[in-house]
């Protein structure tokens, strides 16, 4: 039923021309039934946009081929699950998929913050609306899902790297947080419309943006464990400009989610604050224009469509038309009050947004350089992973130490005395870690030293802040110990959940420090009987085996795994060889020591006719904290989202929603 | 298929219609509850974040970021600001 995916499109298309139209007239004129027809319309385009995403599921399910979009990415062989993710497989499904979130967090976010105030959402609505206008116009008429063709008997199949589970996992995250993003912009650029540049877009959306920056992070680190897994290279962040693009604007959100702090206990940063919001959607809407219009040679470029001077087009519009209307209201956004001083939490705050601000940017124009070189010189020179590398230990390092000074250092200002006191222990604990690790042989790389020093520096602050704050808490009401630091966190779930964050974050340090300063590879050609020794392991290379599954013939080499004599581990890392897609594909095989934290990594790189294989050994040390970070980072995360019951009721009050005596 | 297919979508596009034309449909018009002024709004985050500022600065003192000295002298300043916000916002002091 082509037709009807294509006849919601188009009505949705309307909808959210008519939200753009409505909202903005019924806003200007304070015309209130207006405005809420425009709401509306905004909620029936979800209900059409779903209309249409189950029409495309429905036809991925049945191998409907006469969907051209079902043809080029799926295939009769294609198990079921990848073939329904195929939906976001594609240039045109993932557009659809784009405008499936994004009127799904539409709808939701109007509906749940009209408490935010009237004057405030009904200038939302159609900036919401110009968004999904512009999505659904692209699916129309550039790139529609819905396009037909004469059934071929079989599809082209799917690319052979994203036939992982991760893919059906990992780019939703990542939509859910560009997507996600779209609701803080609307509710800036509401704000600004409306004149109403008081603390409420904020606290509207602050749960947007957790939510949002939760997913992109989840979702980048889901997509660094697919690339270890699947891409075979050993690692799992390789620069590429597309998973660059999924790190501004998290960059950017974290700046932002610091940033916003200073606002809401000082009223300053007002102007940046909505700087950074403009930045973190632009640079979402940015990521989707690298990933899909194949300007960039990148692992992820599956598809070169036709969309990229639609995106440029509306990247501009969007930077050109926020900037201008930030400008126009510099004037309400002017600060009354000044930073006390420079040694403060308030200044670290400041320093970490410069740092991270600074680090996006880098990224940015490392991104842009090949687009930009190309222009000028007519030739694409691309900047590898040394200049990456240079700007993350140069902006990454200072970050590392700045999460550990910050919770050490009042709100408003310390003395030299306090200063002292308080950053004794952690100092302490740091300098004795490092000299420990100097003295285990860490010194053959210094960042490596640096980072690890860093991290035991914030992991101390981080154990000491809980437990001062457990004591504190435990002297002011007399509760025991398991009950003064659940109350603790529940009272100040901010403030705790960010330090889980933060111990995430020192996880991952740790992590990347470890597998990329310290790793070991060997390579060789092996045959049957012959083995390799690598640190302590020695690899006995068996054999080959070959099995067919139902849409690719898999080889396997099989490797006895020695340590210290005894036979530990039996690993088949090997090759996959896809028919239909006419692709093979590294299939590594990883064993992974949860207690030491490393991972014994195999790559099958050649299986050459007379028995023999070129494979690669690496040890990747501590490598697995770095998903044990993204464990933590959700628990942090999901402390901080949690509903607060006192705080939801405070700015009822506030904003005259709840009568004061109603709280008691 | 392509008659179901067509009229499904007229359907849809009927019900999209009508949703949204639903606010003029209907005959009530209830006027939302009066937002606070601006300037009161500005007065109240003031108060709020006068409070909010006290509060932490017991909390750094109590877990050891501020000495008893650098408390005193901060607590001071402080307390006027949440008393001068209160004032602003309740000039006759009910």
């Amino acid at each position: 039923m082509p037709e009807l995916g294509r006849a919601a499109l188009v009505v949705c298309f309307g909808l959210a021309v008519y939200a753009v139209v409505a909202g903005f007239w019924g806003a200007h004129t304070r015309r209130r039934r207006l405005s809420r027809s425009a709401q509306n319309a905004l909620v029936a385009a979800f209900v059409c946009t779903i209309v249409a995403s189950v029409v495309l599921f429905v036809a991925l399910a049945r191998s409907d081929f006469s969907f051209t979009y079902v043809a080029q990415h799926t295939s009769r062989e294609l198990p079921t699950p990848y073939k329904l993710a195929s939906f976001w497989g594609g240039q045109e499904g993932s557009l659809l998929f784009w405008l499936l979130v994004l009127t799904g967090y539409s709808t939701a976010a109007v509906l749940l913050d009209r408490k935010a105030g009237r004057e405030l959402v009904v200038w939302v609505v159609p900036v919401l609306g110009i968004v999904a206008a512009f999505f659904s116009m692209l699916v129309v008429f550039v790139a529609s899902p819905f396009r037909t063709q004469l059934a071929p008997l079989n599809g082209a199949g799917l690319n052979s790297s994203l036939q992982s589970p991760y893919f059906q996992i990992h780019p939703p995250l990542l939509y859910l947080g560009y997507v996600g993003l779209t609701v803080p912009f609307a509710f800036a650029m509401g704000a600004m419309l409306s004149g109403r540049t008081d603390e409420r877009w904020i606290v509207a959306t602050r749960r947007w943006t957790l939510a949002a920056w939760m997913f992109l992070g989840i979702g980048q680190l889901l997509g660094a464990k697919w690339a270890y897994e699947e891409v075979g290279w050993g690692g799992y962040y390789a620069w590429d400009p597309v998973e660059n693009a999924a790190l501004m604007p998290w960059l950017a959100a974290t700046a932002f989610l610091h940033s916003v702090m200073v606002q809401e206990k000082k009223g300053m940063l007002k102007v940046w604050n909505m700087l950074l919001v403009m930045l973190a959607f632009s640079l979402s809407l940015f990521g989707t224009f690298l990933t899909r219009s194949g300007v960039l040679n990148s692992i992820h470029s599956f598809t070169e469509g036709s969309i990229g001077p639609w995106f440029l087009g509306f990247i501009c519009f969007v930077v050109a038309s926020s900037m201008a209307l930030l400008f126009t209201r510099l004037p309400l956004l002017r600060s009354k009050t000044k930073l006390e001083s420079l040694v403060s939490r308030k200044a670290t705050f400041l320093y970490n947004n410069l740092l991270l601000v600074a680090l996006c940017l880098t990224i940015l124009w490392g991104v842009t350089f090949p687009i930009l070189s190309e222009a000028v010189r007519g030739e694409a020179v691309t900047v590898g992973r040394p200049y990456y590398n240079f700007f993350l230990r140069s902006f990454g390092l200072p970050l590392l130490l700045l999460m550990g000074i910050g919770p050490l250092i009042a709100w408003r200002r310390a003395s030299l005395s306090s200063l002292k006191r308080v950053f004794f222990w952690p100092t302490a604990f740091a300098f004795a870690i490092g000299v420990m690790l100097i003295a285990l042989g860490a010194g053959s790389s210094i960042p490596g030293l640096i980072a690890y020093t860093f991290s035991a520096f914030v992991a101390a602050t981080i154990v000491l802040e809980f437990v001062r704050g457990t004591a504190a808490r435990r002297t002011l009401s007399g509760e025991p110990v398991p009950r003064a630091f659940a109350s603790l966190v529940a009272r100040n779930r901010r403030r705790y959940g960010g330090y889980i964050v933060h111990a995430a974050i020192v996880l991952l340090a740790i992590g990347i420090a470890g597998s990329s300063a310290y790793n070991t590879s060997r390579s060789a050609r092996l045959g049957p009987g012959q083995s390799l020794k690598v640190r302590n392991y020695t690899l006995v290379y068996r054999g080959v085996s070959s099995a067919r599954t139902s849409n690719a013939i898999e080889q396997r080499a099989t490797i006895d795994v020695y340590r210290g004599g005894n036979r530990i581990a039996v690993m088949h890392p090997g090759k996959n060889d896809y028919p239909v897609e006419q692709q093979i594909s590294n299939e590594v095989s990883i064993r992974s020591d949860w207690l030491t934290g490393e991972d014994l990594f195999l790559i099958t790189e050649q299986i050459n006719g007379n028995g023999t294989i070129d494979f690669k050994a690496i040890i990747n040390p501590l490598v697995n904290m770095i998903w044990l970070a993204g464990l933590v980072f959700l628990l942090g995360s999901v402390i901080t989202l949690w509903p607060d019951a006192r705080e939801e009721r405070r700015l009822a009050i506030r904003y005259g929603r709840l009568a004061p005596e109603a709280s008691a | 298929m392509l008659a179901a297919a067509l009229v499904i979508g007229a359907l849809l596009a009927v019900a999209a219609v009508w949703f949204v034309a639903r606010p003029f449909l209907s005959r009530s018009d209830e006027a939302p509850a009066a937002e606070p002024p601006p300037e009161r709004l500005a007065l109240e985050e003031e108060r709020d974040r006068a409070l909010a500022a006290l509060k932490e600065l017991e909390f750094d003192h109590r877990t050891g970021k501020i000495s008893d000295e650098d408390y005193r002298g901060m607590v001071g300043e402080l307390r006027r600001q949440a008393a001068d916000a209160l004032k602003a916002l309740d000039p006759e002091g009910r």
